[in-house]
């Protein structure tokens, strides 16, 4: 099986990737192929089950609400590829 | 004495005593590494100076008796636990000159108990992959035959442990990304519960499925490093509040009437090796002799697990790298115009195929129309999986199975063929989906001399068991005391 070339940029659009030709018709036939396998899971019955998202059942975690010591400015922005006194500089956002 | 040889319990003992100092451990450990890691390629970063400092400090510390369980003992951490300042690739190209402004909390722990970290180690990016061969930064080897993986994504972790380059390690495990390593380089490692290490300063692949947790020379000190740690903490809202037993002295070897449970369709899996299953058939018997009781136990959607795991860890994955957009840290490309092709350049040219793969997996099992048939699907699949094994805990104490269907394959063997990779992780990534401890423990050798390991999973919160199990078998076995020998190939 394979996905539809369509359908491949569709998602890298959604992923916010970029793919070039030969790249598109590779992943094509292995997301493909890799659908066709997990397809199995139709086999099982789950009407009734509920979705697991958590291995370990726990309650909300809550903490409260108090000013502390966290990364100072500088060091947030230290990282990024562009910033500017203590901002992130990107791109042109609006043409 | 070669320094480098020793584990972290003897190790400990000797600078105890002050018959060793930490800084001769230290110095042993990196000269090992400058001599063996242009074979093996275990390390992405050296950390030799801050070691040598930290050493020193142990050295005073131990002095003034105020050593901490760990002082001067020289560690290698995986590359996506983030150490201050000191680089975090991921081994991705996305975070090859990333600086962690803070400390992972284990590292936070590591630290306080005195440990010296001598480098970061490699893996597949983003600890996508069972091979190692998906950094990129470069391929790691493993130390018993230098044409083989050491399995991965915690493989430069295993490899390290495995060539005496450093005397135990950190990796992480989403799917068997800690016992696999372990089994294919012959050492032992272990996946704690969900939630009993702390994620936070762990790179986020798949979150409700990634644990932290140790690789070691042997079972004595995977249990050492599990306690210094495991643990709450307020900065992982998923880590659980639950005391912490002393694991060392949980290991007393006595295992009489332990209930071992072989899930039968483990042994109707397709595909096994016949060294493996010589290797697990052995170990049942070393057990059946320490008056362990067998009984067969079933986990009834086995069959599901690759596929429900192939769409969750992806789909979470998907989201989880979403951060990765050139703006806050890590790569940003030079090339487009404005916002939106930065972002698609950025992402484009640093992610490597495998991770774009994951992220178009998840997205795709995200996205409007497929959520329900497939992401939705997978995580009732999960509870079910779940359910299999409360139910196998009810007749069972341990359940015993291979960690991988082979040994260590050869490099390139597997790489264009992602699925049948996946499909390698079937014994593994179970226990992620249900949040159950696993580890590995080195049980025998295939024909060609490359080790084989044995998996022990455990109920919630049972590590004390496995571990004492593994203790158990380890006393009866010489295994985990085989070496690779290198000496031929630093000749050539």
């Amino acid at each position: 099986m394979k996905i539809a070339r369509e359908e491949v940029l569709h998602v890298a659009h959604l992923a916010r990737l970029s793919i070039d030709d030969d790249a598109v018709e590779t992943f094509s036939e292995q997301l493909g192929s890799i659908l066709e396998y997990v397809e199995s899971l139709s086999r099982v019955d789950t009407s009734n089950v509920p979705p697991t998202a958590h291995a370990v059942e726990m309650a909300n975690a809550f903490r409260k609400d108090e000013a502390a010591r966290h990364l100072e400015r500088e060091e947030a922005v230290a990282n990024a590829p562009k910033a500017e006194e203590g901002h992130f500089i990107v791109p042109k956002v609006i043409e | 004495m070669e320094l480098h040889t020793l584990t972290i319990h003897e190790a400990a003992r000797m600078l105890e005593k002050r018959e060793i100092s930490a800084i001769e451990l230290t110095d042993a450990v990196l000269e090992r590494i400058h001599t063996l890691d242009p074979l093996v390629d275990a390390y992405i970063t050296v950390t030799a100076d801050a070691a040598r400092q930290r050493a020193k400090m142990a050295d005073q510390m131990i002095a003034k008796g105020e050593g901490g369980r760990l002082s001067g003992i020289p560690l290698s951490i995986k590359d996506l636990i983030c150490t201050k300042g000191v680089k975090t690739t991921c081994a991705s190209r996305m975070l090859e000159d990333f600086h962690p402004p803070y400390d992972a909390t284990v590292m936070d722990k590591l630290n306080a108990a005195g440990a010296v970290m001598v480098g970061k180690v490699n893996m597949d990016e983003f600890a996508m992959g069972s091979s190692t061969e998906n950094s990129g930064i470069k391929a790691t080897k493993n130390p018993w035959d230098l044409s083989r993986v050491p399995g991965g994504s915690s493989g430069g972790s295993a490899a390290s442990v495995a060539a005496d380059m450093c005397m135990g390690s950190l990796g992480s495990d989403t799917g068997g990304s800690i016992r696999q390593p372990a089994s294919h380089c012959g050492v032992v490692g272990i996946k704690p519960t969900y939630g009993r290490v702390s994620r936070f300063g762990l790179v986020a692949f798949a979150s409700s499925l990634d644990q932290i947790g140790p690789l070691a020379k042997d079972v004595t000190d995977a249990a050492i490093l599990l306690n210094a740690i495991a643990g709450y903490d307020s900065r992982d809202s998923t880590s659980i509040n639950r005391p912490i037993p002393d694991y060392t002295s949980g290991l007393t070897g006595d295992i009489k009437g332990i209930k071992i449970g072989i899930p039968k369709e483990y042994h109707a899996a397709k595909g096994v090796s016949e060294s493996v299953t010589a290797a697990i058939d052995q170990a049942i018997s070393v057990f059946k002799n320490a008056g362990a009781e067998f009984v067969e136990i079933t986990l009834p959607h086995t069959d599901y697990a690759v596929a429900a795991y192939y769409l969750i860890a992806p789909a979470e994955a998907s989201s989880n790298l979403a951060r990765y957009d050139g703006v806050k840290y890590g790569f940003r490309s030079p090339e487009g115009q404005g916002l939106l092709d930065m972002y698609k350049n950025t992402r484009s040219r640093g992610f490597g195929a495998e991770v774009k793969r994951r992220i178009l997996l998840g997205t795709y099992a995200l996205s409007a129309g497929y959520y329900e048939a497939y992401y939705k699907k997978a995580s009732q699949v999960r509870t079910l999986i779940k359910q299999d094994f409360r139910n196998a805990f009810e007749a069972c104490d341990v359940i015993l199975a291979p960690v991988a269907p082979s040994p260590a394959f050869k490099i390139g063997e597997h790489i264009d063929d992602p699925l049948r990779m996946y499909l390698s992780d079937i014994f593994t990534l179970s226990a992620n989906l249900a949040g159950i401890p696993g580890l590995s423990v080195p049980c025998g050798f295939s024909t060609e001399g490359l080790p084989i390991g044995l998996q022990l999973m455990g109920n919630y919160f049972d590590e004390t068991t496995l571990l004492n199990a593994a203790y158990y078998f380890e006393r009866q076995t010489d295994f985990h005391r085989q070496k690779a020998d290198l000496s031929r190939a630093l000749n050539q």
